[in-house]
């Protein structure tokens, strides 16, 4: 008699790699428009309130068509809501930079800022990818994120360069947030394998120029680019930080309430 | 209740297409010019409203008084020659 | 624009040039004379309709984050939003008077200022999100569309923009209550509920009875208001009422009947004290709301802090270079 085996894969990624590389895309910004949309009607200021929000509609409008993209590529009748509502956190593929709570103001802006670099760099690469759909996303993506970047680094200066408080909170933050940037830049087997179908951007050279444009805005706002070495990874593998699950479960609360219904 | 830092107060005016003429669309409050340009693009152009925007200090701007109406503008009510129409034109002739 | 001159007392011969402007129809701007007690209930109203803006957020709000599908999501942030940018239209409009926006704010922060009844009352399903686009933003367009024929310019101004907008925020209410009431039991259940709750409120946000509202005959004559308290509240329940049979749902008032003779629909007795409670203070949420508006104010004011601190140091920098 023979016993079944126990012996898995390490990675429990889907089956088509292009799938889980559109949803790490998605992901990113599902979840992080989720958090800036959580700041609706608390804002620090009406016209900040307006231009958070403007910016949890850019993201998350990204998100949908995204989702819907990676739907049809998966062929398995998924469409965005679907994908959206009800995947428990192990199934996002999100980077945790974007799943860390709002804060105070300057972890939002500290956490808006590092994302809005890496994401002008990566839709900008994306806009010029292999796969006609992801590029035309990338490209309508890369306009409102150039303005994200544009907002969230004059807030870096305003708040680094301000006053004694809000210099100490922002650095505080950038302290925080730095241990997961890395994570926006280590190539993977996904990354590798969607090469092959023509879907691939040089994370290296990316890296390179995110570290700039970083170094000079945090420069300029007379903060300190974090010495630490720290790193922490495992979204885009599904090993998030608990935070995303809390998360989820308000999000996803009334869909999964209703199961069979629409809305 | 607790301090409270106002910021100073801008006009925003709008251009609804290239060529048209701009015009005021309202305020925002913002502590220097960048933030005034991107909070009125967020508070007044995000329908689309907008393809250019002018930010001004509140405090820049200049108006007419209401008691220099009359001295203002009523003169330029009787200048009939100002106006093409003052003008008469040969029945046939094709003005350009 | 700087503050406007300090009007003086009021003139009895200013006063008569005044109202036959009114009279005439025409539109009152930030620099033009008016008298003291004009500027005040203008003031007093355009600030009490920002605050109802701005608390209006959060009811709305609530749900942001819960929101059961992508396009819902999208849409309610879009829509809770506007109301900012609503609040800060109408804000804008006080300071032509001559009123700062903090001023203003302090007020409502301190508990001195009104704002609509109507969100001082708890959001507890989804579907509240649809009945208040529907109910709520309905009500409101019937009195916004009026408020577009005010006599103070920059006021009307505002209000066309707003009306606009505000269409917008409706249109996805009642679709949404639509959507629910054909969809699954527990959906039509939920829409329902919601209905039932939000009704007499939204019948209570057009204010006093006109035989209990101090400020009506004032405000009429200015045409600062252009139809009272109980037209509006009428209209908005003829218009409704069709509405609500269309959907299949029903109204939680069993003396709500057809009269032929007026061609209106007549409706049961509102709860004044109900009313006056929750303008007072006493609602079910007033607590909750300023306390939710003052921790934003109190939590940014090292943000709006820090933003000045920045302006004033590259100010100084640019005139020390020149």
């Amino acid at each position: 008699m023979t016993r079944p085996s126990v012996a898995g894969d390490r990675t429990s990624g889907a089956a088509n790699p292009l799938v889980d590389y559109l949803l790490r895309i998605a992901d990113d910004r599902l979840v992080l428009g989720h958090r800036l949309s959580e700041w609706c009607g608390h804002g620090p200021i009406l016209e900040e309130d307006i231009a958070l929000s403007n910016m949890a509609l850019d993201l998350i409008g990204a998100a949908s068509a995204l989702l819907a993209l990676a739907g049809t590529v998966e062929g398995k009748g998924r469409d965005a809501d679907a994908l959206a509502f009800f995947r428990d956190e192990t199934a996002y593929r999100n980077a945790l930079l974007v799943e860390q709570p709002n804060g105070d103001f300057a972890v939002t802006i500290v956490r808006q800022f590092l994302f809005d670099a890496y994401s002008v760099l990566q839709l900008d690469a994306l806009s010029r990818c292999g796969h006609a759909d992801l590029a035309a996303i990338a490209a309508k993506s890369l306009k409102e994120d150039k303005y994200h970047l544009r907002h969230s680094s004059d807030w870096m200066l305003k708040l680094g360069d301000g006053t004694p408080e809000s210099h100490a909170r922002t650095q505080r933050a950038l302290d925080t947030l730095w241990r997961y940037t890395d994570e926006l830049f280590v190539p993977d087997a996904v990354d590798h394998a969607t090469a092959a179908l023509g879907v691939s951007i040089d994370l290296d050279a990316i890296r390179a120029q995110w570290h700039q444009l970083v170094a000079d805005v945090v420069g300029r706002a007379t903060l300190t680019l974090p010495a630490s070495t720290v790193r922490a990874t495992g979204g885009r593998s599904g090993r998030h930080t608990e935070h995303l699950g809390h998360m989820l479960a308000e999000m996803q609360i009334v869909a999964r309430s209703h199961p069979g219904a629409t809305w | 209740m607790t301090a409270d830092s106002q910021w100073p107060l801008w006009e925003v005016f709008t251009q609804g297409s290239k060529g048209l003429p701009f015009a005021h669309a309202g305020s925002v409050h913002a502590v220097d010019a960048e933030n005034a340009l991107l909070n009125a693009r967020d508070v007044y152009a995000r329908r689309g409203e907008a393809v250019n925007l002018w930010v001004v200090p509140s405090s820049a701007i200049v108006a007419s008084a209401p008691s220099d109406a009359g001295p203002f503008f009523d003169p330029g009510n009787d200048k009939a020659y100002r106006h093409p129409q003052f003008y008469k034109v040969p029945r046939g002739v094709v003005v350009f | 624009m700087a503050n406007t001159t300090t009007a003086p007392h009021d003139d009895p011969a200013l006063v008569a040039a005044f109202e036959a402007r009114i009279a005439a129809g025409e539109s009152i701007e930030p620099k033009d004379w008016m008298p003291e007690r004009y500027r005040r209930q203008l003031t007093r109203m355009m600030s009490q309709h920002a605050h109802s803006e701005i608390v209006g957020m959060l009811p709305e709000g609530n749900w942001i984050t819960r929101a059961p599908s992508l396009r819902r999501k999208l849409s309610l942030i879009a829509k809770v939003q506007d109301e900012a940018g609503h609040g800060l239209y109408i804000y804008c409009g006080t300071e032509t008077l001559g009123v700062d926006r903090h001023e203003l704010v302090n007020q409502l922060l301190d508990g001195k200022a009104k704002y609509s009844s109507i969100f001082n009352y708890p959001t507890l399903s989804f579907s509240d999100v649809g009945v208040i686009g529907w109910l709520v933003d309905g009500a409101a367009i019937v009195n916004q569309t009026i408020l577009a024929k005010t006599s103070y310019g920059p006021y009307a101004r505002a209000m066309i923009r707003i009306c606009k907008e505000e269409n917008f925020h409706k249109r996805q209410g009642f679709e949404l209550c639509a959507h629910l009431a054909k969809g699954t039991p527990a959906q039509q259940a939920m829409v329902q509920e919601s209905l039932n709750r939000f009704w007499w409120p939204s019948l209570m946000m057009f204010g006093p009875s006109d035989t209990d509202s101090p400020n009506s005959g004032e405000l009429l004559r200015w045409k600062v208001k252009r139809k009272t308290n109980d037209e509006l509240r009428q209209r908005f329940v003829n218009l409704t009422v069709p509405q609500v049979q269309a959907l299949g749902l029903t109204l939680p008032d069993p003396d709500l009947t057809f009269d032929e003779a007026t061609g209106n629909w007549t409706f049961g007795a509102i709860d004044w004290d109900e009313f006056q409670q929750v303008i007072s203070g006493n609602g079910p949420c007033n607590h909750e709301r300023l306390a939710a508006r003052r921790k934003a104010h109190n939590d940014g004011e090292w943000v709006r802090a820090a933003a000045t601190a920045y302006a004033a140091k590259r100010a100084s920098a640019s005139t020390e270079a020149a």
